[in-house]
């Protein structure tokens, strides 16, 4: 009964340090002579107070999933992909190539074309830094991060050139967006009237994909095997550097369907403002930081990404509530990251304890301890 | 995984005791299903303008534009506003401005061309409710958005012809973010100007890709500086790098969008300032006449949206001022005709 | 046109540029380079950067004194490490993920202490140049190597002085030996946290120098986002470095070499995109990498949190 108390506590462990890091937030609002009472039931208000308020929570919430999911295979097999805002750009200027290029398809075709394309985009763009580094030995943070700014200038050339809405070229403002999808090629929105659609849905199932993948499936436990001891996975025969490719080329799919469902569920169409956030929203980072609140878990990593875009969501209300300046969400933002990550010790301290009392052997308790050397790391001989 | 389910489950139900008991306070407005505009019978009168802006509101350029126009527009008007800034993400301004629309704000600006799809999605669903976007001059034929747009090439082009005239070494350069938008135009009416007053002249421009990267305008200033320019222009926030430059070099540098002289006293010899009042002014006016939209303004020379702000700490030689002056007057009668690329 | 670019004036403005550019990444990514030696990734280094630029740049403004400036964002930077040491090694924080966190803090920190302290952009009058007396006489390269602003010359000179700490001080050895095989340390009586501790703060204190080298001495102003990257930018050189202090300098000097490139490429109209030359160094970097690399050896506890066995 004991441990099914602290499974509880873990459980709600991100939700408690989350409040802790609003709490230091709370003295920042005093100082900003901000009610932080008012501020943070605006927060409340903004991010599940309605109908309307909890769809775009989940809208905003399902590219940090789908980010998120993928960075779980990525952390599970040891590789950290901080290339999910080029991804998911790439696998967004491809969506909406394919989205106003196929016209004369069926919507459905042209709509699964168009997520498909996103897929394919997102895997070679999270692929390249896989061979690079399973075959050249390049790391992948180096990889990731420069080809995230290739991939911003790559969406300014398309987007300032041929795939710049045509209407748009005619005039002077020339805004570097992309034509709007017409009406059957858009995803079907789920709860009228709000913008919940149906990429939200594919993400969950994917979730779950992830999750027998990862758990159920050879591929999944090399992948894992991998991420917890190379050597000792290569020793057994599997194939270490092709395991790599596929935990970033996974990755990268799934970031790369997050961009081409922002376009056909959410946008419409594919805008830049130049920088990379403008039309992701930071989700390539905050997709990470989703995947760690669910501990790295594809299926926990779902409410993790709803309470992660609530936040967003919310905060962003609470500014237009008490018109405080945004940079203080940014900052609160970054609090409660840094205040969730730190908050995991109490949960591996307490796995650790429990695998060490009761030395249960069944699956779960395998895994658990399968965590444990990958957070608390054995020296690789 | 039985037990993993409930965990969730219990987490779901957590929140949302949380956000019910968030709840009752807030008395009324809630969100988009009730569009009707809130009605506070005191203060009836008092008209409540939103900005969204995808930048600070201190930017020096074009997000200060609009919030400088707000600041003014108070002043002598009796209105209630609210300001979202750095609202980057598409995302999050359509949530912005569909929140403030249901909070009963009667004028909702989205200050920013990459807002134009947003608004055409949730205009519709507040009739009452007038929006406005920029820069652009599309509304989309909905009768409740106004569309704005700045001739920002007029302005280019005045600089560009004092820029030639100012220029010894023949050699202009201009710093920019990327190819689009008010900056291509404004870049390419400054070329036109300076092409049009001397042909001979070595117009160089560079598009660093960022809005923000001021370490890398500062070093396109650098290069071009070193390749012999000595008189400068470029836009948006991140030319303050690029400013600071030439304030070292002792070149001069043509400002645009928001006043930049008092950023470099002895450096900006001009900026063209935006008076979105004037814009603002008309959409208020238009909408005290209940109409909603439908329409779009441009801000000009002619019509007092855009004003070249001359720096009076920086001597202009008599018949450059002369020349910058007649071809304002130029620009207004229609005698002078702008040839974009 | 491209004639034009193998001319002298292209060729010493490169360099310059290079110089210029590679100044706030020496500062960082060296700083970064010593806590990944010691196994800590600290991917916050963008947020420690710009709270380094803005306290420079608040300090320097109020007082007067540059120098005081760059104690503030030392010190600054100092306290983000001392945040970061104490997330990583008491609570063995995922280390990837607690920089993003203290990223977005910086980012987000310094824009409202920005907004509420100071409001408008302004100028500050920063480093001034300093010719080296005759080696700043050297025809054609003596201008653009010996006539700089202090913290250029200090970004340079850090990385000398870092190979000597790294490989000729007791201090380097026991940094390798915990970034290596931390278990190992701790038997010969190293204590693993201090020396983590350490790496992680001096990495703050480099990464708010590297700030403060951006907003009073080259750029001399502050603005939201004014680091625009370049932290990541600087962890990603230190993999380029292969975690030595002169391979540091050869990916700082390629990526800033190039980016004053593509800028000469622009500015002499040969018709590239300019997209595409905006991305060069981006591409080059990892294709030099690509090439280049063969048998690098990462710190071999690199990212994982030190526990005491038994």
């Amino acid at each position: 009964m004991k441990s099914r108390l602290g499974q509880i506590i873990d459980a709600f462990l991100p939700l408690f340090a989350t409040l802790a890091a609003l709490l230091v937030g709370a003295i920042m609002l005093i100082a900003l002579g901000v009610n932080p009472l008012v501020a943070y039931q605006a927060l409340l208000q903004g991010a599940f107070g309605s109908k309307n308020a909890f769809a775009e929570t989940l809208v905003r919430a399902t590219p940090l999933l789908l980010i998120g999911v993928g960075i779980c295979i990525a952390y599970r097999g040891n590789v950290i992909n901080i290339g999910g805002e080029g991804q998911m750009i790439m696998g967004a200027l491809v969506g909406a190539y394919i989205g106003v290029t196929l016209t004369n398809f069926p919507g459905w075709l042209n709509i699964t074309l168009g997520l498909l394309g996103g897929v394919v985009a997102g895997a070679i763009w999270g692929g390249i830094p896989g061979v690079l580094k399973a075959y050249f030995n390049v790391n992948e943070i180096l990889s990731t991060v420069m080809m995230n700014a290739i991939a911003v200038q790559f969406k300014n050339y398309y987007l300032t050139g041929s795939l710049m809405d045509p209407s748009q070229a005619d005039m002077a403002s020339k805004i570097p967006q992309s034509a709007r999808l017409e009406e059957i090629f858009r995803l079907p929105r789920l709860w009228q009237p709000t913008r919940l659609h149906l990429g939200s849905l594919i993400a969950v199932i994917l979730a779950i994909l992830v999750y027998i993948l990862l758990w159920h499936t050879t591929t999944g436990y090399r992948i894992r095997a991998v991420g917890q001891n190379p050597h000792a996975a290569k020793y057994a025969g599997v194939k270490v550097k092709r395991y790599i490719v596929l935990a970033l080329l996974l990755s990268g799919a799934l970031a790369g369907l997050a961009g081409a469902t922002q376009v056909y569920g959410v946008n419409y169409r594919m805008i830049t403002d130049g920088s990379a956030t403008g039309f992701t929203g930071g989700a390539g980072f905050n997709g990470i930081v989703a995947a760690l609140f669910g501990q790295l878990h594809p299926i926990l990593t779902i409410p993790a990404s709803v309470l992660f875009g609530a936040l967003i969501v919310g905060a962003n209300a609470m500014q237009r509530v008490t018109q405080i300046p945004s940079a203080l969400i940014t900052a609160l933002n970054g609090l409660v990251v840094v205040f969730v990550v730190s908050s995991d010790y109490w949960r591996i301290r307490r796995q650790r304890r429990r695998v060490s009392t009761d030395d249960s052997s069944d699956e779960e308790s395998y895994l658990q301890s399968g965590d444990n050397s990958r957070t608390t790391g054995e020296v690789t001989p | 995984m039985k037990n993993l389910v409930k965990y969730l489950s219990l987490l779901l139900i957590f929140v949302f005791v949380l956000a019910a008991c968030g709840k009752p306070t807030a008395d009324e407005p809630s969100v988009a299903e009730e569009p009707e505009v809130v009605k506070e019978p005191e203060v009836a009168e008092k008209l409540r303008i939103a900005i969204v802006s995808p930048s600070e509101y201190n930017d020096f350029a074009f997000t200060q534009s609009i919030y400088d126009a707000m600041t003014l527009f108070e002043t002598t008007h009796d209105i209630e506003w609210a300001f979202s800034g750095m609202m980057f993400n598409v995302d999050d301004a359509a949530a912005a401005l569909r929140d403030y629309a249901a909070q009963g704000y009667q004028l909702v600006i989205g200050h920013g061309s990459q807002y134009g799809s947003s608004m055409q999605e949730i205009a519709p669903d507040f009739p009452e409710t007038s929006f406005a976007w920029g820069t652009t001059v599309e509304t989309f034929g909905q009768p409740n958005i106004y569309a704005y747009e700045a001739a920002s090439h007029e302005g280019g082009y005045v600089m560009g012809v004092m820029a030639a005239m100012l220029s010894k070494t023949k050699v202009i350069g201009v710093v920019g973010p990327i190819e689009t938008g008010d900056a291509k135009l404004y870049v390419d009416g400054f070329v036109a100007g300076v092409l049009a007053t001397d042909p001979t002249i070595n117009v160089r421009v560079t598009y660093i890709g960022s809005f923000g990267d001021i370490a890398l305008a500062a070093e396109a200033a650098e290069t071009h500086l070193a390749a012999g320019a000595d008189v400068m222009t470029g836009t948006a926030q991140m030319v303050v790098g690029a400013i600071g430059k030439c304030e070292e070099a002792g070149a001069y540098w043509f400002g645009t969008q928001a006043e930049q002289s008092t950023f470099a006293p002895n450096t900006v010899v001009a900026s063209q300032v935006y008076h979105w009042e004037v814009v603002l002014e008309d959409m208020v006016a238009r909408r005290a006449k209940n109409q909603l939209g439908g329409e779009y303004f441009l801000i000009n020379l002619a019509n007092g949206g855009q004003v070249i702000a001359f720096n009076e700490n920086v001597t202009i030689p008599a018949e450059v001022m002369e020349a910058a002056q007649a071809t304002i007057q130029g620009i207004i009668d229609g005698t002078i005709t702008i040839n974009l690329p | 046109m491209i004639s034009n670019l193998f001319s002298m004036t292209a060729f010493l403005g490169i360099l310059a540029s290079g110089i210029r550019l590679a100044t706030p990444y020496l500062f960082a990514s060296i700083g970064e380079m010593f806590s990944q030696r010691s196994g800590v990734l600290n991917l916050g280094v963008e947020g420690q950067m710009i709270l380094g630029a803005f306290f420079a740049f608040y300090v320097a403004k109020i007082t007067g004194n540059l120098w005081l400036g760059v104690l503030a964002a030392m010190g600054v930077g100092a306290l983000m490490g001392l945040a970061m040491a104490i997330v990583t090694i008491e609570l063995h924080a995922t280390q990837g993920i607690s920089g993003i966190g203290f990223y977005l803090f910086g980012v987000g920190m310094s824009n409202l202490l920005f907004q509420t302290l100071i409001g408008t952009v302004e100028t500050v009058s920063g480093f001034p140049r300093i010719a080296i007396p005759l080696l700043s006489k050297i025809p054609i390269f003596g201008d653009i190597f010996f006539n700089q602003n202090i913290l250029v010359y200090l970004a340079f000179l850090m990385v000398p002085l870092a190979w000597f700490i790294l490989y000729k001080t007791t201090l380097g050895l026991k940094i390798r030996a915990v970034g290596e095989n931390p278990q190992a340390a701790d038997t010969l009586g190293v204590s693993v946290p201090k020396v983590r501790y350490f790496t992680i703060i001096l990495g703050g204190t480099m990464s708010g120098l590297a700030g403060a080298s951006l907003s009073i001495a080259l750029l001399n102003v502050f603005q939201q986002g004014m680091t625009a990257g370049q932290g990541f930018i600087a962890v990603a050189l230190v993999y380029f470095g292969a975690w030595k202090p002169w391979g540091v300098l050869g990916g700082a000097l390629l990526f800033s070499l190039v980016n004053g490139l593509q800028l000469w490429i622009q500015v002499l109209g040969i018709p590239i995109p300019s997209e595409f030359s905006t991305m060069m160094p981006y591409f080059l970097t990892i294709l030099v990498l690509t090439l280049t690399v063969s048998k690098v050896k990462t710190p071999s506890a690199l990212t994982k949190p030190f526990e005491r066995e038994g």
